[in-house]
């Protein structure tokens, strides 16, 4: 079973329940961390890391020797990755979306593809998480091919937890698409019930099932529970606003592991998600 | 004309409700919500919508049944597994690339443009806003903060205000990067958490890479004073300025469920008075006070 714990709004508590969940299952657990961005869950797992690798999308470099410049690469990309300019070819790499036109176009086979770095996958373990994350380079706009990287990690079966990115658009999407489950973890403000709103409809787009984590329960007023109760979105936990929650997530502590209560309606939470998809942690 | 950004890397660490406070302060801006993906400065803000455009993205490939003959070309090339078996365009997966529109041979396949948002000019309280809502599950976003940056750009010298006060997204990647270019300076509004740290640290090296200077604001410092030590420390390090520290206070909750900015809502508090200070401090920046002289 795939879980995605996603937002809209940052800073809802995403990454704290991502991990306190992935420290409070019994038995074998993954997480990705699929926010590359900005990724934190190794903060708080703090796993050590057996393998690194440069994930690259591919861009197209171009045979001189063997263009004619007629100019069909530039006409059919899209994205303005591509221009001939008299007898040279200009690539601008950072625009190109790796779709391959450029190269299937070619009547010459001129064009190859060559990797262009976007970040780094890490994979690590820390007792009986499995982890893994991507980071994106500073200065990368395209975290998409990163995400994806690091979504082809799931398992075949058993337990995967996803850490999202905040937001609706694109990289979260990526992060979400073909999980068997979201939790959206929210706050009960307007900002979060706004963004609540906007990663509900992003989730009825993908069609997959969902339930609501309420974090900081006791600020702000009902109306996100108003909302859930007109949506028909189950409230399956709820945490409030403690000062010790919150410093001990300030120092990169996970509060399941130091308070076993906690850890025990981690538990509960997945069963209910377990009986609300009918998927055990093992099935597919 | 002076544009100044507020971003944070790390997302909740109170960018919004810092904006907001700042646009009380100022005397005279133009508001920019760049958070074109889940926007929130409207909640505090209130804009009455003068203008309202549609925002026009890339296309999408959609196949007519009625002139495919299911030769399968279209499913090869598609590198995002968009066309399944059965023919049909996942409209979610579909990268707008046209690779498939090309290569079609029976020419089966359009390519209509898509409308991916909106953009607004409106009226608040404080000024001017520009702001956007890209749609839900929409590529493009960078294209549309470039889009409402400019917009307020224009509108600012339109209205002869020097200010423009932008409120980021989180993150680091496209549309913080097109938040950045070509700013003034970017305040980071950072939290003393290991994340916090984390993500303004990531933060800080985006802006050192567009050449943009910035500035640190501690939000909730006293959550962890000795993670708020740290922050001071690596912004001296970096030659950063520390333009204030923010307690935590329920009353940004509180400001924030009534629509009000946390000036507005309680002005003679402490956070309100701290707020002032900080303000003044960003305002009295070498990369804010840049070129005043000359102007003057």
């Amino acid at each position: 079973m795939i879980i995605s714990i996603a937002s809209g709004k940052g800073g809802t508590g995403k990454t704290t329940v991502a991990t306190n969940l992935a420290v409070s299952v019994d038995g074998p657990v993954q997480l990705l961390d699929c926010d590359v961005e900005e990724p934190n869950a190794h903060l708080f797992i703090r796993p050590s890391i057996r393998e690194t690798k440069t994930v690259t999308t591919p861009v197209p470099e171009i045979d001189l020797e063997k263009c004619n410049q007629c100019k069909k690469c530039a006409e059919i990309c899209r994205f303005r990755a591509i221009a001939v300019l008299g007898d040279t070819v200009l690539t601008f790499p950072e625009l190109c979306h790796s779709c391959g036109g450029c190269m299937a176009v070619c009547p010459e086979g001129a064009i190859t593809e060559k990797g262009r770095e976007l970040g780094v996958l890490e994979a690590g373990a820390m007792n009986g998480v499995s982890f893994v994350h991507g980071r994106l380079r500073v200065g990368e706009a395209m975290s998409p091919p990163l995400i994806r990287a690091v979504r082809d990690r799931t398992w075949a079966d058993g337990l995967t937890l996803i850490d999202a990115p905040p937001g609706t658009s694109c990289p979260v999407i990526a992060a979400m698409k073909d999980t068997d489950f979201v939790l959206l973890v929210t706050e009960p403000t307007p900002f979060g019930l706004h963004d609540l709103q906007l990663a509900v409809e992003a989730v009825k787009i993908l069609d997959i099932p969902m339930g609501l984590m309420i974090n900081r329960a006791d600020v702000g007023d009902d109306h996100v529970r108003d909302y859930a109760r007109a949506e028909g979105l189950p409230i399956l936990m709820e945490i409030p606003f403690d000062r010790q929650i919150a410093e001990s997530y300030s120092r990169g502590d996970m509060f399941a592991l130091a308070f076993p209560e906690w850890k025990a309606r981690f538990r509960e939470m997945i069963e209910k998600i377990e009986t609300m998809t009918g998927k055990g942690a093992g099935a597919q | 004309m002076k544009e100044l950004v507020i971003l944070s890397g790390k997302g909740g660490t109170g960018k919004t409700s810092l904006t907001a406070a700042f646009a009380t302060l100022a005397s005279g801006c133009l508001l920019c919500d760049a958070d074109v993906d889940a926007a929130d400065l409207h909640l505090l803000m209130q804009p009455v919508i003068r203008k309202r455009t549609e925002f026009q993205g890339g296309g999408v490939a959609v196949i007519d049944p009625q002139r495919c003959t299911s030769c399968g070309t279209c499913v090869d090339l598609c590198r995002w597994s968009a066309i399944g078996p059965d023919v049909v365009v996942d409209e979610i997966a579909c990268e707008g690339c046209g690779v498939c529109v090309d290569f079609c041979p029976e020419q089966a396949i359009d390519f209509p443009i898509k409308t991916c948002g909106q953009w607004f000019i409106s009226d608040t309280r404080c000024g001017p806003m520009v702001h956007a809502r890209l749609g839900i599950a929409e590529e493009n976003s960078g294209k549309l903060v470039t889009l409402v940056r400019q917009q307020a750009r224009q509108l600012a010298e339109e209205r002869g205000l020097d200010l423009i006060l932008t409120d980021g997204p989180p993150g680091v990647g496209c549309p913080v990067i097109a938040s950045v270019g070509g700013a003034t300076s970017v305040v980071i509004v950072t939290e003393p958490t290991v994340s916090g740290i984390h993500d303004m640290a990531r933060a800080i090296e985006l802006c050192r890479h567009f050449k943009v200077p910035v500035m640190v604001c501690i939000n909730k410092f006293d959550l962890n004073p000795d993670n708020s030590t740290t922050i001071e420390r690596m912004a001296r390090e970096g030659g950063l300025p520390v333009v204030g520290r923010v307690p935590f206070d329920q009353a940004f909750t509180r400001a924030m469920v009534q629509g009000k900015t946390l000036l507005e809502f309680d002005g003679n508090g402490s956070a309100a008075s701290v707020l002032r200070q900080v303000w003044a401090a960003i305002m009295n920046t070498p990369a804010m006070t840049a070129g005043q002289q000359t102007a003057a």
